[in-house]
């Protein structure tokens, strides 16, 4: 069945969403809030005006930083697509082939000259690109491009674009996960719907969102957090609908202890202790114990023997404890809440009986590795990604020492790109030539080697490891 | 047992997969009274497998025990009966995550095959997507048919018998992506862009050979996709052992001055010969070649 208007809904934007703004290579993640400024590629733009247009579409940033919808798909090739030279022997790097000069460039960009107009400009007024090859040619383009293309695409969260988008801005807050590693660790963990999955990350969320990605919002995610509280900026990314949220649990991994010990609740319920996560100041915890309002506080004392001219001030007293009772009780509804969700979170772990379990910190991957088995059931899988080579030998070694999982794996993935297999920029010449033949067989010149970037910079180590087996028992050798 | 959920016992009818050792794993229809030959001697699946937990050791009539384990696509893609060369779990992971596959996505795929990519998908649509794939050969899409149904699988997934080159997907207008691994993908995808959504979708081509590539991505961008890239995903695995390292000998220690108080210390004991450290070696082997993968969006049309 095709679909309908009704659904065109879904694919506008909306404000409040989180989308990624896109220009080439370049992601950034963004919230649509009405008059905000938002920075992207070193300009100022204001994303009002995209609320209502559909996701995909690509603007333009008009000066004052305002975006219009891009109306026509401006890819017209320059006039003299056609003529391009050989080789570059003739060709003099003097510096002096362009005419136009900076101040030139300003000119035409004050004039409101779109971006790829003034391409156009720069090749006309070229005096080498017709001598160029081909090639040449496109990568001229190219990079002119990159520099004067003025235009942004607001597109959909994904956890492929957030990967790459992470990756390529901010490596240092997901320790160094490439995108590609994550997509391993995502179907090596059998990450799918209406599973219970456990996660230790300190990669701001991503590795947790994607996680959610391949839930659809079916199931159980447990973020096993370190210190205070669990880091989810990542998570908001991806523009999860609300009724997500409602799968996802946390806990304190410096409760592990005593959820272990079985003296979890009692050792929740005091006020003070482990709290770490509550967002107390100095004064609401003065307040906090001994706020009890139906005793006799020593502000009531005095109210006694107030005299008339004091009534404002007793006013003012009797105000500021309405203040202090409601804050106290704000406190303490908050408290019981967070009592309720560790509670839950503790429920769900209890059962010992998740069915994947993902860690990728900057913790030593071993003794978290070791504790949080615990909680897996048996033939279910687990991953463990680090940045560096050890710490995952130790975790492999100490494994195979122990027992308990089978199939264990040590690996990383080399991811290489292909670029120019079909020039974009070209849409003519392709759609000129014979389909049978190939790029430069009209020319009689051997196809060109394909440019490949390899990439292996942070040789990322991935611990691919199957299914952890029925842990307590007492495995004998075999005769 | 379902390739989209986990159970915990193993019961009759059920898919398991036997853990033998180290890279050997082989699939096992669970049956009331059936055995099931292993090089460690016979399961008897009565006994040994209906009512066990999924993850216990089996020990087999000679005495040697196996695990099993609850199946995944990625243990079936190990130790799937092959009809054809089959996508790996290397492959797979990038291609779920590129073409942003979820619960809920729509998804088109020829060929076929031996089915290895087709349970992956499953396993990360359901409960809500579906999968339609198409192969051209009449024995293994009807080979497909029967193992999703074994799988728990079927309701998920619809099997054409038909050429995609030909005669498309047979769906119009209704996937979030597609995915070719056919000799001639070129010539599919006009079908591919008519069967995917209005709104826009992804696309990947999986082809052995770079020409392949090359004519694909013209046709690709003929039709009006962008962000056409190739990439290609290899696995290198390390393998983690133990080994010992000689220190050199310069011969004894010949200082000129002894000390005074010489005569009390005990003689030096003798210096160690090794050392032992842990360490990873890389395979003898470069990983191969298994194919390039050629990634591309559809925008709303």
């Amino acid at each position: 069945m095709a679909d309908n208007g009704d659904d065109e809904d879904h694919y506008r934007i909306k404000e409040g969403d989180y989308v990624v703004l896109k220009r080439g290579d370049i992601y950034k993640s963004v919230q649509i809030l009405p008059k905000k400024k938002v920075i992207f590629e070193k300009q100022w733009i204001f994303l009002d005006n995209v609320v209502g247009c559909l996701y995909g579409n690509t603007f333009e940033i008009r000066s004052g930083g305002g975006l219009q919808l891009q109306n026509t798909k401006t890819t017209e090739s320059p006039p003299d697509s056609k003529v391009a030279g050989t080789d570059n022997r003739n060709i003099i790097d003097d510096g002096k082939s362009q005419k136009l000069t900076k101040d030139d460039i300003e000119k035409l960009k004050d004039q409101g000259l779109k971006g790829q107009e003034i391409i156009q400009q720069l090749i006309e007024n070229s005096a080498t690109f017709s001598n160029k090859t081909e090639y040449a040619q496109d990568k001229y383009i190219k990079k002119k491009k990159k520099k004067y293309e003025n235009t942004v695409t607001v597109l959909r969260p994904t956890c492929r674009i957030l990967a790459m988008m992470y990756h390529g801005r901010e490596p240092g807050k997901i320790c160094h996960l490439r995108y590609d590693t994550l997509a391993q660790m995502l179907t090596l963990a059998n990450i799918h719907a209406n599973s219970k999955v456990l996660v230790f990350e300190t990669c701001a969320g991503l590795v947790l969102g994607s996680i959610m990605e391949r839930m659809g919002g079916h199931g159980t995610v447990v973020q096993m957090f370190p210190g205070g509280g669990p880091v989810r900026a990542g998570v908001e990314s991806f523009g999860f609908p609300a009724h997500f949220y409602e799968t996802l649990h946390e806990f304190p991994i410096c409760h592990l202890n005593a959820l272990e010990a079985g003296i979890l609740d009692t050792f929740a319920k005091a006020p003070d202790a482990g709290e770490k996560e509550s967002n107390m100041t100095a004064e609401e915890e003065d307040v906090l114990p001994g706020a009890d309002p139906q005793g006799d506080s020593p502000e009531e004392q005095r109210m006694e023997t107030v005299s008339a001219d004091d009534k404002v001030q007793d006013q003012k007293k009797q105000e500021e404890e309405k203040r202090r009772e409601a804050k106290a009780q704000e406190k303490k509804v908050k408290q019981e809440e967070k009592q309720r969700k560790l509670a839950a979170a503790a429920a769900r772990l209890d059962g010992r009986n998740a069915d994947g379990l993902v860690i990728a910190s900057r913790f030593h991957p071993c003794p978290v590795l070791l504790r949080l088995l615990r909680f897996l059931s048996p033939s279910r899988p687990f991953v463990v990604y680090s940045q560096y080579l050890e710490p995952l030998i130790e975790c492999y070694t100490k494994l195979k020492e122990q027992g308990g999982a089978v199939s264990l794996k040590l690996t990383d993935t080399w991811l290489r790109h292909y670029q120019d297999i079909v020039p974009a920029e070209r849409p003519e010449f392709s759609r000129n030539s014979p389909p049978t033949r190939g790029r430069d067989c009209c020319r009689g010149v051997a196809p060109p080697p394909l440019k490949s970037s390899f990439i292996s910079d942070v040789v990322l180590r991935l611990f691919h490891v199957l299914n952890p087996l029925y842990k307590n028992k007492i495995f004998t050798k075999n005769p | 047992m379902s390739f989209v959920e986990y159970s915990e016992v193993i019961q009759d009818s059920d898919v398991a997969i036997i853990y033998l050792g180290h890279n050997s794993v082989m699939p096992v229809k669970v049956q009331h009274g059936a055995q099931t030959q292993t090089r460690y001697g016979v399961i008897r699946h009565s006994s040994d497998l209906i009512g066990q937990r999924y993850g216990s050791k089996v020990t087999c009539s000679k005495g040697g025990w196996v695990y099993v384990l609850h199946p995944t696509p990625e243990l079936w893609t190990v130790s799937l009966p092959h009809r054809t060369q089959i996508l790996y779990t290397t492959d797979i992971a990038t291609i779920t995550m590129m073409l942003d596959l979820k619960p809920g996505s729509v998804v088109c795929e020829s060929g076929t095959g031996s089915g290895s990519l087709s349970h992956a998908i499953l396993r990360t649509i359901a409960p809500t997507g579906h999968l339609h794939t198409v192969e051209f050969h009449q024995q293994r899409a009807e080979k497909a048919a029967e193992e999703f149904r074994e799988h728990r699988v079927s309701h998920l997934v619809t099997v054409r018998n038909q050429d995609v080159c030909k005669d498309g997907f047979g769906v119009m207008g209704v996937a979030d992506a597609i995915f070719l691994d056919i000799p001639s993908p070129w010539e599919a995808v006009g079908h591919a862009k008519a069967a995917l959504k209005k709104h826009g979708g992804r696309l990947c081509s999986f082809s052995p050979c770079i020409e392949q590539v090359q004519k694909t991505a013209e046709a690709l961008t003929d039709h009006g996709f962008e962000e056409i890239n190739t990439l290609e995903v290899l696995l290198r695995v390390h393998d983690v052992r133990t080994v010992s390292l000689p220190l050199p000998d310069f011969g004894p220690d010949c200082s000129a001055h002894p000390e005074p108080d010489a005569m009390e210390a005990p003689p030096p004991a003798p210096s160690q010969t090794s050392i032992n450290i842990k360490t990873t070696t890389p395979p003898r082997e470069l990983p191969g070649h298994t194919g390039y993968l050629t990634f591309a969006t559809k925008p709303r049309t």
